[in-house]
């Protein structure tokens, strides 16, 4: 069971977009990024206060990658393995992320929940490549050894 | 009038909503999997893909007919497509159709025959998904789902409660309630509209024939069945007999010949129903108060109205549904015999997989004990008949038991939409002749509308009805009195569209003109029996002066939940 704060948070997210169908992926967007994950309580609640039956927002939930409903570790590390960033050679810095954090592809967040680590489709900077981002700040140019380094930048911090 | 070329042929259309439409009306049946004319156009499938005079190739369900088309429907490039299809979800499915619940009924095995798929190329790569068992009528198996969509739509379209959709994308696309919830823990409420559409056996009902059989070959049990209205209509498809036909001797001949003790009608626990429920409708009307009044047969109305419209529950009658009443009624007169020391087992034989959850709500249970003990659906008992070896088109017509193997008119009607507000207005009206019943029958419960409204003058009142079939319309309907925006005095509410002759239980297919036989076939059961109203049936008079003699409450009415 949720606290009551998210519930209201909820409802302070729903007011902003408009209680109506359209707006189901904006609302559970905001409620990610203030969780970094979709708490399946609050989908199921959004459903309802929208008007939609709560295995069409689960389908809508589930279609995008983006959202998930496991909680995220406070750095979410993006590692890009779009086609730009795959030939510069992205796949060894993520398994140097996987290796130095103890992650891999089954289990993506670390135990003391500091990490979260998922690999994306591309990211747009395809001329910065390979690149990886931490919560939504741009890390170019990347390689294994760098990515330690910051991964130790971010324990530090 | 507009034309199209359909394999060179000229072919007539109107208003026809897509092509696929005109080219069935040419008489060229082709296949689909994902198409209902009932439901939205969803456009998956591809089977009913045809070529145009350009080459150009698409999903005739999704295309608007236009003036001088020319279609082909039939080009060897159409045929390695739908047989690629075909292979296609073949490769994805489990294949084991010998042990298959939906053997020989399956549209998937059926156009995989007819359209001479006898290889599959491709390995399955899925893994096996486990099968959900939660729910009392329905049982879900996702490895023979082929994402046709048809069970989603039919859930939210028709019946307005969207247990089911579609989650995740591309290859793991799968068919769930939200989160893979058990259907049991969901808002379903048993009604099999997604069984009746789903071409494959990924959604099944659970089903009672082992028990049945297993009591049926007991000395120490006395097993009596009844058979509701809509039952004897649908029956004898499986075996040759033209649709809608009355089946009731032939039916009441096959299963003595299986060894059930004892037969009724469920049209008789009907007629209890009608007593009843009149009674309870007179009197609010006199009170003016607690109305509108909501019938209770329907099961899977009566749990869409606890889910959905809580605030509203306490206007369902506290009438047990028929089955119900008669399942009470027969364990009460077991109670009172003396002479049969054997144990009584209760079947009904019901179009309906909601009404397997129904008996199993603990109001339906009289002194702890359950009224009926078992639920078996038309096609269950079409089975059961197929092995016993028994071929119901050849049987003689047999008739019903006594003590209670009469009923009137009124309860035989109970199996479309509007027979429950037709059979209580004659109750009410209490009146036999001819111009009286054609009077109630042209008020407006007739039909196949979804939302029906008829007024009759009780006295010199000016009563409301509103007669509803779907439950996306009770749906529509609840939320109107809500709100206030409409007022009515009775409610009746069947969840299967055109009420239980269509009902989750009944065989396959069910097209609208299979719809309109058993209709007409209900209708005529009425024309041709003698006794019109309940309260002339003899036994029903007996049984009040009898049985039922001070524990009409407790046996027929049920202490239903607060909300």
């Amino acid at each position: 069971m949720l606290d009551q704060s998210y519930y209201e948070k909820a409802d302070e997210i729903i007011q902003i977009h408009g209680a109506r169908d359209a707006a189901l992926i904006p609302i559970i967007q905001d409620i990610q990024s203030e969780y970094r994950y979709l708490p399946p309580e609050l989908l199921s609640y959004v459903a309802k206060k929208i008007g939609i039956t709560e295995a069409k927002a689960y389908s809508v939930a589930t279609f995008y990658e983006n959202f998930s409903f496991e909680p995220k570790g406070k750095y979410v590390i993006k590692v890009c393995d779009g086609t730009a960033c795959h030939v510069r050679k992205s796949i060894p810095i993520l398994e140097r992320i996987y290796s130095e954090l103890g992650l891999s592809k089954e289990k993506a967040t670390t135990d003391d929940m500091l990490f979260t680590v998922e690999t994306v489709s591309c990211l747009g900077a395809c001329g910065l490549a390979p690149v990886l981002t931490v919560n939504d700040k741009v890390y170019p140019s990347m390689t294994p050894d760098a990515a330690t380094a910051l991964l130790q930048e971010l324990r530090g911090a | 009038m507009k034309y199209m070329t359909i394999n060179n042929r000229r072919v007539e259309f109107d208003d026809e909503r897509n092509v696929l439409s005109v080219i069935r009306k040419s008489g060229i049946n082709l296949p689909t999997f994902c198409y209902h004319s009932e439901l939205s156009t969803y456009g998956a499938c591809r089977m009913c893909v045809v070529e145009d005079d350009r080459g150009r190739v698409f999903a005739s369900c999704s295309e608007v007919p236009r003036d001088g088309m020319v279609i082909y429907t039939n080009t060897p490039r159409l045929q390695h497509h739908r047989q690629m299809i075909l292979e296609l979800l073949l490769a994805s499915h489990n294949r084991d159709c010998t042990t298959c619940r939906k053997n020989g009924v399956c549209t998937l095995q059926g156009l995989a025959n007819q359209l001479g798929v006898n290889h599959v190329r491709f390995e399955n790569n899925k893994p096996t998904l486990p099968m959900d068992f939660s729910s009392d009528c329905i049982v879900r198996d996702p490895n023979k789902c082929i994402l046709c969509g048809d069970c989603v739509r039919t859930c939210d379209e028709i019946q307005g409660i969207g247990v089911l959709d579609f989650a995740f994308r591309g290859s793991k696309m799968q068919v769930m309630p939200a989160f893979n919830k058990d259907i049991a823990e969901t808002d379903c409420v048993g009604c099999g509209q997604c069984r009746v559409v789903c071409p494959t056996g990924a959604i099944t009902i659970r089903t009672s024939v082992h028990e049945v059989w297993a009591a049926l070959s007991d000395p120490s049990k006395r097993v009596v069945v009844q058979i509701a209205p809509a039952v004897r209509v649908a029956v004898g498809e499986k075996f040759g007999v033209p649709k809608g036909k009355n089946c009731l001797g032939r039916l009441v001949a096959s299963l003595r010949r299986m060894g059930f003790s004892e037969i009724y009608d469920t049209n008789f626990g009907a007629d209890l129903t009608v007593m009843e429920e009149s009674q309870e409708f007179l009197e609010k009307l006199e009170s003016g108060e607690g109305l509108p009044l909501f019938t209770s047969c329907c099961p899977g109305w009566v749990k869409f109205c606890e889910n959905r419209h809580p605030k509203l529950f306490g206007h369902i009658s506290t009438c047990r549904s028929p089955q119900e009443m008669f399942g009470a009624v027969l364990k009460e007169e077991a109670r009172q015999n003396k002479e049969d020391t054997r144990e009584l087992v209760v079947v009904s034989i019901m179009p309906c997989t909601a009404k397997k959850g129904e008996i199993l709500r603990p109001e339906h249970y009289t002194d702890g004990v359950q009224n009926v003990d078992y639920v078996l659906t038309t096609n269950e008992v079409i089975r059961m008949i197929k092995e016993a070896g028994i071929d119901l088109a050849q049987m003689p017509s047999e008739s019903l038991d006594m003590p209670f193997g009469l009923s009137s008119g009124a309860g035989a009607i109970f199996g479309v939409t509007g027979g429950v507000t037709e059979a209580v207005l004659r109750r009410i009206i209490n009146s036999n002749k001819p111009e009286d019943l054609e009077r109630i029958s042209f008020t407006g419960v007739r039909g196949i509308e979804g939302i029906k409204e008829a007024s009759v003058t009780i006295g010199d009142r000016e009563v409301k009805i509103a007669v509803v079939n779907g439950l996306k319309n009770a749906d529509i309907v609840m939320n109107m009195i809500e709100s206030g925006e409409a007022s009515y005095d009775f409610v009746e509410v069947m969840a299967c569209p055109r009420g239980c002759i269509a009902g989750g239980g009944q065989p396959l297919p069910v097209g609208p003109r299979t719809k309109k036989a058993r209709m007409d076939g209900i209708y005529s059961i009425d024309l041709m029996s003698q006794i019109k109203l309940p309260n002339e049936n003899p036994i029903v008079q007996t049984l009040y002066n009898g049985i039922l003699k001070g524990k009409t409450h407790k046996i027929l009415h049920n202490e239903m939940p607060k909300y």
